[in-house]
């Protein structure tokens, strides 16, 4: 991980890079997080894939209900030759949920992508196939968001057995 | 209360069970004789022997249907394995085609996309058949009560559960040997034999197929579009 | 019912990358569908094959049939719950789920780890290396059609079983790591049992290489079949075997050590083309790898406690609870509400059997964890299926699907 003064030095040639791409930079229990704008996430992740950081590791998504904006993207980086990690933090406004797609820097975000789409709702603009993957294709609905219900089915104890549907009327 | 001696094929042709009935009490009482005796034989020896002899077989080479879905699935290929071998019941033909299987152990947990193929498998499947639900997943969505999963009794009608997470081999084999039980047709009562309560079987209220909030109702047939 | 209802119509438009080859002929593509039930596929995976004869033209996965919404699940538990939920996860490396997990968790409450629970971690993670890799020779071999080794896997997998279950009393997802440590110490049998695995282990490993080895069929099965260069596979954010099979070395264990594994002294077997022999020979040498480091970790156990100490992490011993008021209250408000940890987020990679096991979990000061992740070598690994296997034969592509070893589980989550 770079420590915090790393993180810092990294933050600022992004800034150089493309100001309004660094939004604000995280670093707690020694991992460095890095803020990104939602629209600029191709040129950071590109500037950081020229800075040494080629291996995408994994892309994933969070909802951070009720905090707005509130589907986050993130982007965990790993250099190999430094054995270095950083995380890009997108977050995108559930009523605008569109973020650039990073698969032609990293091929391997295809999969993880449609994933994020198929449980959170952000699409992902220039991804060559964005289709659900994991949930059946006609579903409607973001399993992973927050105010998303767990569904499930009601266990039936002595209380709510008369009025559970099944077995008794 | 009047005895009344009803003739053989005289009046209306009585039930099937009514005339062996009465026939069975003719042996007993030593009145049949001649045709009527030979008759009797060759049924009684015929029935009863031939359909607990093709149970006997069926039950002792029965072909599963190569079907894993999750972790129970790992556990039921090591009763597959030498230790526990499943073989030593004659078992071991697992058939990658539903169309020559009799039995699908559904090892697992059933996704909601997944329902329907399975549906669709037993339906491909030719009676007699049996299902096993192997696991606490594909009986009662186990450990994972959300959207994703479907109890596997919502879809189809399965001859036993195994509960576990996953249930060791020897559990399965236990679980097994209940459905051979049940295919030879001497599966015991379980817990009605012990406390005594033989003839106590639940009575489902009138259910209505349409309302399909109703559980162990499944319609069968239409899978297309699945 | 319309004839072609609209998942029908939805499916019918995936489009394929393969075109007819060949000029002024007709070349006829097939597009046959594997799947999702089907002997040869491990697990519930569908794949739609385009196929030109019997040569694949390109192949689409199609995944989601065994999905659990282990992460939806994960958020309602307090996350000495989410263990049991989360291990069910990549079912074949169960004990390398809930590492990953515990880790993350750690990081967040930043709690230490105390030796002798690192070696114990240690020794239960590469035991079950071990059996991930037996299961997958069994399974590899099965698809090839050499049948017996089937068996022979299993027997040495009932050994570790066995392990497992004196330790924690279950063969599979035992819920033996917990956070801080691991749930109990090892009971007095444990050590000499061990050893007698490890004496067998490596004479067993070379009996299932002499099968393969010098069988021509295994042969021109597996030598020179669907080779994928390095530059691809780090492009597609492929890990762990396939990585180190197709020449680099990097393996989590040796760059970025977790859990005293710098402690250890290991090799890192590494093929050089990165076909399927060098696939079945990378994982069949990190089992002698991996009796290596147990046993070093067996004969280096250190004494100590087996989980950490922060009472209000975890529970207390059942002795306490007679003697000491404070105990009872942390054991109180572990087993009811759960430790809370502070506001974080934290991923936490480790080296799955299948490469680069992650857990991503998001702390919001409450005793339940908002957002877990697991990123799973296997769903990641799984894209790089049709680049190694355009222009193979489809047996080959069977060869390859069973060499890739995909674990759905992980895979659908």
């Amino acid at each position: 991980m770079p420590d915090a003064t790393g993180l810092e030095l990294t933050a600022h040639e992004l800034r150089e890079a493309d100001s309004g791409s660094i939004l604000g930079t995280e670093f707690h229990r020694g991992r460095a997080t890095l803020l990104a704008n939602a629209e600029h996430v191709v040129t950071v992740l590109s500037t950081l894939q020229n800075k040494g950081y080629t291996f995408l590791a994994s892309l994933h998504g969070c909802d951070y209900y009720p905090e707005e904006p509130r589907l986050g993207v993130l982007y965990e980086l790993l250099d190999m030759k430094n054995v270095d990690r950083i995380t890009v933090k997108a977050r995108v406004p559930v009523d605008e949920p569109r973020i650039a797609s990073v698969v032609e820097l990293f091929p391997g975000a295809n999969h993880p992508e449609r994933e994020v789409y198929d449980m959170f709702g952000v699409v992902f603009e220039g991804h060559p196939d964005l289709r659900r993957i994991l949930m059946p294709e006609d579903y409607e609905g973001f399993p992973q968001r927050r105010d998303f219900p767990v569904g499930g089915e009601a266990v039936l104890f002595t209380y709510n057995e008369q009025t559970s549907y099944g077995k008794w009327h | 209360m009047e005895m009344k001696r009803e003739p053989l094929g005289g009046g209306q042709p009585p039930s099937d069970f009514r005339s062996r009935q009465l026939l069975a009490r003719d042996m007993i009482n030593g009145d049949l004789e001649g045709e009527a005796l030979q008759r009797y034989a060759e049924q009684a020896v015929m029935t009863t022997t031939l359909d607990k002899a093709v149970a006997w077989a069926r039950g002792n080479s029965l072909y599963p249907l190569t079907f894993g879905l999750a972790c129970c699935a790992i556990e039921q290929i090591t009763a597959v394995g030498s230790r526990m071998d499943i073989a030593r019941f004659g078992w071991e033909a697992f058939r990658a085609s539903p169309r020559q299987a009799d039995l699908i152990i559904l090892s697992g947990r059933v996704s909601t996309k997944m329902a329907p193929v399975i549906r669709r498998l037993y339906d491909q499947m030719l009676d007699p058949k049996w299902a096993i639900s192997m696991g606490a997943c594909c009986s009662s969505t186990g450990v994972y009560n959300n959207y994703a999963l479907v109890a596997s009794d919502k879809f189809m009608p399965i001859d036993v559960h195994v509960p576990g997470c996953p249930p060791r081999p020897e559990a399965l084999m236990h679980g097994v040997l209940r459905l051979r039980d049940k295919v030879h047709g001497t599966d015991p009562a379980g817990w009605r034999d012990r406390y005594g309560a033989t003839g106590t079987e639940e009575v489902w209220p009138e259910t209505d197929p349409s309302n399909t909030a109703e559980i162990n109702i499944f319609p069968g047939g239409d899978t297309a579009g699945a | 019912m319309a004839l072609t209802s609209d998942y029908r119509k939805r499916e019918e438009s995936i489009t394929f990358s393969a075109e007819p080859a060949g000029q002024g002929e007709t070349h006829e593509l097939l597009t046959l569908n594997i799947g999702p039930h089907h002997p040869a596929t491990h697990g519930v995976l569908r794949l739609i094959a385009t196929l030109e004869g019997e040569v694949v033209r390109d192949i689409k996965p199609i995944i989601g049939y065994v999905h659990t919404g282990i992460e939806k699940t994960a958020e309602q538990k307090s996350y000495w719950k989410v263990i049991p939920v989360i291990e069910r996860m990549d079912y074949l490396s169960y004990y390398f789920n809930a590492m990953a997990f515990c880790g993350a968790v750690e990081t967040l409450l930043d709690v230490e780890v105390p030796p002798r629970a690192q070696y114990l971690r240690v020794i239960h993670l590469e035991l079950n290396r071990i059996a991930s890799h037996l299961f997958w020779l069994a399974t590899g071999a099965l698809d090839l059609g050499a049948i017996s080794i089937f068996w022979y896997c299993l027997r040495e997998r009932e050994m570790i079983m066995d392990l497992f279950e004196m330790s924690s009393g279950q063969r599979m997802h035992t819920r033996y790591f917990q956070v801080g440590g691991v749930v109990e110490d090892i009971p007095r049998g444990f050590p000499a049992k061990l050893r007698k695995f490890l004496d067998v282990m490596p004479s067993r490993a070379d009996q299932y290489a002499d099968v393969l080895e010098n069988n021509q069929i295994a042969f021109e099965r597996l030598h020179g079949v669907c080779p994928l260069d390095e530059e691809t596979l780090l492009k597609i954010g492929v890990t762990g075997p396939l990585l180190r099979a197709a020449g680099n070395p990097w393996d989590l264990r040796k760059a970025a050590p977790y859990s005293s594994y710098e402690n250890f002294d290991f090799k890192i077997p590494v093929g050089t083309v990165g076909d399927n022999y060098d696939r079945f020979r990378v994982r069949l040498a990190e089992i002698y790898e991996s009796v290596k480091i147990v046993s070093q970790a067996l004969e280096g156990l250190p004494e100590g406690p087996f989980i950490t100490t922060d009472r209000k992490v975890a529970l207390p011993p059942r002795h306490e609870l007679a003697t000491s008021m404070e105990a009872l209250i942390h054991h109180f408000k572990l087993v009811t509400e759960g430790f809370r940890v502070p506001t974080g987020e934290a991923y936490y990679p480790i080296e799955g059997p299948r490469g680069e096991l992650g857990c991503f979990v998001r702390a919001d000061g409450s005793a339940k964890p908002a957002r877990v992740h697991m990123r799973d070598p296997s769903f990641v690994n799984l894209q790089a299926l049709a680049p190694m296997v355009r222009g193979a034969y489809i047996a080959d592509m069977i060869a390859t699907l069973a060499m890739l070893d995909p674990i759905l589980g992980g895979i659908d989550r």
